[in-house]
């Protein structure tokens, strides 16, 4: 076991991060010219770091999958972005926002990477208004809050249902102008497919071109990965089609520590599967709960009932509904957190009360709030003895007011009013809290590599807050990396431009080019998409929502068969020299396959329930919270950091221990 | 339901593209139309032909990637929505559906029905953004007050979501309401007053560059805009690039 040095600096919590900008090196202007660095992906990290690294000086190279830097995922986020500004005087602070989101991460994050995401938070917000970022404001024209995610203060900034596009194109808008300027210089259109490690230090890429196929070597002084996270490997997910785990699985093969990649963020409210041609699955904001009652049958008759057509939920009498969440958790209802409302609804259609024709399906249902909404609407209006038709018309339109654009999508992609009937929802892998193992200066194991934002595994611990995944990327991207990136740099001021002729540029580009020749010749049957499917199925089911020793055991066997099949019969069209899909998704999915098997692994090790991941054989077995997930602090408050043996399945665990110095460990209890 | 597709197929840049059939069977009312492509890409690559090249990512109409011509529309039937959120109920059994890629000289063809975009990030590069470097010693976010009514309308333009739909409907292939989206984001916004003159002219520059039309005002681009990005914004443009050129030193 060696010990893995998280580099955190001495002092009070509330002194390190700027002790630490106090006293590591730094690059002076002149030098930084002969610099060049090498940022992967133009998500919120990625544009936000190769931006303010260009504007400091340095001689930027950004790469991006998409066709544009604009189309990275963060675009998707909807709900918003927290910061610790306490403009509502509702007694938020740097601390408090720390707090929640060390408990949040069910105690399984680093303290002091935590705290200083919450002091760099205000920052952000001062940073994305100068930029002309959109946020929503009040009527005295100041920057609006909402409350998210169980949390007691209003936090969140947002810019309507868009809030990550609009941070997005913030960040895109900074990164152009670099790109102008000459001093970024954009590769869109271009997947890293390796890291090129020399003497011990990362020093450059190999990537593709994706529409004329040539390989290209790109040499650096550092690179940085903001490649984002590996829902995907579920298959279905709420992630974009191109989300992959490729840059960081290459780098975990090049000596990067994979930390907690079992750490998995379902999320509760997502459109349900409807049949097997199913490409994504699309998210319906957590703002939802705060109005809507979820709930399955009482019997499963009529669960089957409703599941053969026979009858609607609105036929299902109040006296025959189980409002589970209100059931099993009085205090906290329908709002409990991400990972138990997840579970809740898991639990209830495994034991066979899902309403739709796929069993996984649960109502959420705004009948409730739109006769409270409506009578409250009458008495504003004086109307008297209002009829149960007016009392509906009233409380839907107020329902429309609040979430007239969710409903609207909701309609559109299931083809049934939700206002007519309960909404079905299903939870869905959303995120993921686990990835490249980093320091406190974001660098991984590997000197010169360093992660940012979702792909590394510092922040969000075992379960992420909401409307905190933007708040880590432009974080690390805007505020962090343009510090520590320099006390890593401030010794290549004399190295000069990176050679790419050398031996290990050579070797990484064979064996991208290996790899790319083998799918091209395989000649199999089955195409991709085939073998991603089956091992997404494998996932969700053993390394979902609940797991649990022997089905993670089984699914390493079935991982292990889907690849071997993989390599032997999947069929790759056409040519490595033109812009060629199927073998894009063939490198990814072949990358997925490995990883598959290491979540599994970590799964396994980790025999307690923290956060996303909650092991069966971890629960509280009677008492009040019989049921629950149950922590083990004494043997598992560590991260778990994986290295890379070689060969798929063969990894060596490493651990770093997490102590916490401020917060005191307590269990999370809703009841 | 049963359909006859008819789509654009073209190797390469360089090449002649052609029309090719493709009859697609058992296709669900509750696939989206990318998912009904998925599908017969799959078929394809297990009869050992070349699945069609078509972008997309995000499949929530959020990312801009996802680009078909159908039936003649950008995006396909419906209003304020993205090829990705278009789903196959909107079509009948039997139906014939027409799968071209967005046509203008700005955007080349590829392959199939992907296309070069790149024109629009060159137009940001060259004045969509606000001159401010990372600094971590700003003013505070509400030091600068700004009228909700500005806020929400520069919401409202910023809202683009970059597709080309705009230019791919347009008559004349003008990327006016992207470009207008932009300048007009800004132009509402205090922060963006400072370099109102030399964005404008900057980004129109370039979109004349970049070889796109000249706007006459037929207003389809905001018919099919997933976004329903208004007219206004190429009408608040128009303002901005004649007050700088008549204003400029």
């Amino acid at each position: 076991m060696s010990k893995l040095d998280s580099k955190i600096p001495e002092g009070p919590m509330d002194r390190k991060w700027t002790d630490h900008k106090g006293h590591i090196r730094i690059v002076a202007p002149a030098n930084k010219r002969r610099i060049d660095i090498i940022v992967v992906g133009t998500g919120l990290a990625g544009a936000s770091a190769a931006a303010s690294l260009a504007e400091m000086g340095y001689n930027v190279k950004a790469f991006c999958f998409q066709d544009s830097a604009r189309r990275a995922h963060s675009i998707a986020a909807q709900g918003g972005i927290n910061a610790a500004k306490n403009y509502q005087n509702d007694g938020d602070s740097t601390f408090r926002l720390f707090y929640d989101t060390v408990k949040g991460g069910d105690y399984r994050s680093r303290e002091a990477n935590v705290y200083r995401l919450a002091e760099v938070s205000a920052n952000i917000i001062d940073q994305c208004v100068a930029q002309g970022v959109p946020f929503a404001r009040d009527y005295g024209g100041l920057l609006d809050n909402r409350s998210f995610g169980g949390v007691q203060v209003s936090r969140t900034f947002y810019a309507r249902g868009q809030t990550g596009q609009q941070l997005l194109l913030g960040a895109y808008s900074a990164l152009m102008r670099q790109v102008g300027k000459g001093a970024v210089k954009m590769y869109d259109r271009h997947e890293m497919l390796d890291v090129v490690v020399v003497d011990g230090k990362a020093r450059g890429i190999i990537a593709r071109n994706l529409i004329t196929g040539e390989i290209e070597r790109h040499g650096a002084h550092a690179v940085l990965l903001c490649t984002g996270g590996y829902g995907n490997v579920f298959f279905l997910s709420t992630n974009a089609m191109g989300s992959n785990v490729t840059a960081a699985w290459k780098a975990h093969k090049r000596g990067a520590y994979m930390a907690n990649p079992c750490y998995t963020q379902i999320h509760p409210t997502c459109i349900p599967v409807s049949g097997t041609h199913q490409s994504k699955l699309t998210l319906m904001s957590e703002s939802l709960r705060n109005d809507g009652r979820i709930w399955v049958p009482n019997t499963l008759e009529d669960a089957q009932a409703i599941r053969e057509g026979k009858k609607k939920g609105s036929d299902i009498p109040e006296a025959d509904r189980d409002y589970y969440l209100e059931r099993r958790y009085p205090a906290f209802g329908n709002l409990v957190p991400r990972d138990v409302a997840s579970r809740a609804a898991k639990e209830r259609c495994d034991a066979g009360f899902g309403v739709n024709k796929t069993g996984e399906a649960v109502y959420l249902d705004f009948g409730a709030a739109i006769e409270r909404y409506g009578k409250l609407e009458a008495n504003i209006h004086n109307i008297e003895n209002p009829s149960p038709e007016k009392i509906k018309e009233l409380g839907t339109a107020v329902v429309s007011e609040k979430y007239g654009n969710l409903f609207d999508m909701y309609e559109n992609i299931v083809g049934e009013n939700p206002y007519l009937h309960a909404m079905k929802i299903y939870p869905a892998v959303h995120y993921t809290m686990g990835g490249l193992w980093v320091d406190y200066n974001l660098q991984t194991t590997v000197p010169g590599l360093f992660a940012l934002g979702e792909a590394n595994f510092s922040d969000h611990g075992a379960n992420r807050l909401g409307a905190s995944a933007l708040m880590q990327g432009l974080a690390d991207g805007y505020f962090v990396i343009p510090y520590t990136v320099g006390d890593y740099l401030a010794d290549d001021i004399r190295t000069g431009p990176i050679d790419t002729k050398t031996a290990a540029f050579d070797e990484a580009e064979k064996a991208v080019t290996d790899r790319i020749d083998h799918f091209l010749n395989n000649k199999g049957t089955k195409p991709v998409d085939d073998f991603h499917r089956r091992l997404g199925k494998v996932m969700w089911d053993k390394c979902g929502m609940a797991r649990n020793a022997q089905g993670l055991q089984e699914a390493i066997t079935e991982i292990r068969q889907i690849r071997e099949e993989f390599y032997r019969d999947v069929r790759v069209p056409g040519s490595a020299s033109e812009f060629n899909q199927e073998l894009e998704k063939a490198g990814r999915v072949a990358d997925f396959l490995e990883l598959g098997e290491l979540m599994c692994m970590d799964a396994l090790n980790r025999n307690e329930s923290c956060g996303g991941h909650f092991r069966e054989e971890s629960q509280e077995m009677d008492g009040p919270q019989k049921g629950e997930a149950k922590r083990d602090d004494a043997n598992y408050a560590y991260a778990a950091a994986w290295e890379w043996l070689g060969e798929a399945g063969k990894a060596t665990l490493h651990k770093e221990e997490l102590t916490f110095d401020v917060v005191k460990l307590t269990q999370r209890s809703y009841k | 339901m049963k359909l006859t597709l008819k789509i654009w197929r073209q190797k390469g840049p360089k090449d002649k593209g052609k029309i090719v059939d493709y009859p697609v069977n058992d296709v669900s009312e509750d696939m989206s139309f990318l998912e009904m492509l998925d599908v017969l890409n799959d078929d394809l690559v297990r009869k050992g032909e070349e699945p069609i090249a078509f972008d997309h990512d995000c499949r929530e109409g959020i990312c801009g990637a996802c680009s078909l011509f159908i039936n003649g529309e950008a995006h396909g039937p419906g209003r304020m929505i993205t090829t990705c959120q278009l789903h196959m109920r909107k079509f009948k059994d039997g139906d014939t559906i027409h799968v071209e890629p967005w046509r203008a000289e700005a955007f080349p063809v590829i392959k199939d029905l992907a296309v070069d975009r790149g024109a629009f990030d060159r137009i940001q590069a060259a004045g969509g953004f606000v001159s401010v470097n990372t600094n971590g010693n700003l003013v505070d976010g509400n030091a600068l007050p700004i009228p909700k009514a500005d806020a929400d309308t520069a919401f409202d333009a910023a809202t683009c979501i970059g597709c080309g739909a705009c230019v791919a409907t347009c008559t004349n292939s003008s990327a006016m309401l992207f470009v207008a989206a932009k300048v007009s984001q800004f132009a509402l916004l205090p922060q963006g007053k400072v370099e109102a003159k030399n964005r404008v002219l900057a980004m129109v520059e370039q979109m004349d560059k970049e070889g796109f039309g000249n706007c006459s005002n037929t207003g389809a681009c905001e018919v099919e805009c997933p976004k329903g990005i208004s007219l206004e914004h190429i009408a608040r443009m128009n303002r901005e690039y004649l007050a700088a050129s008549v204003t400029k030193e």
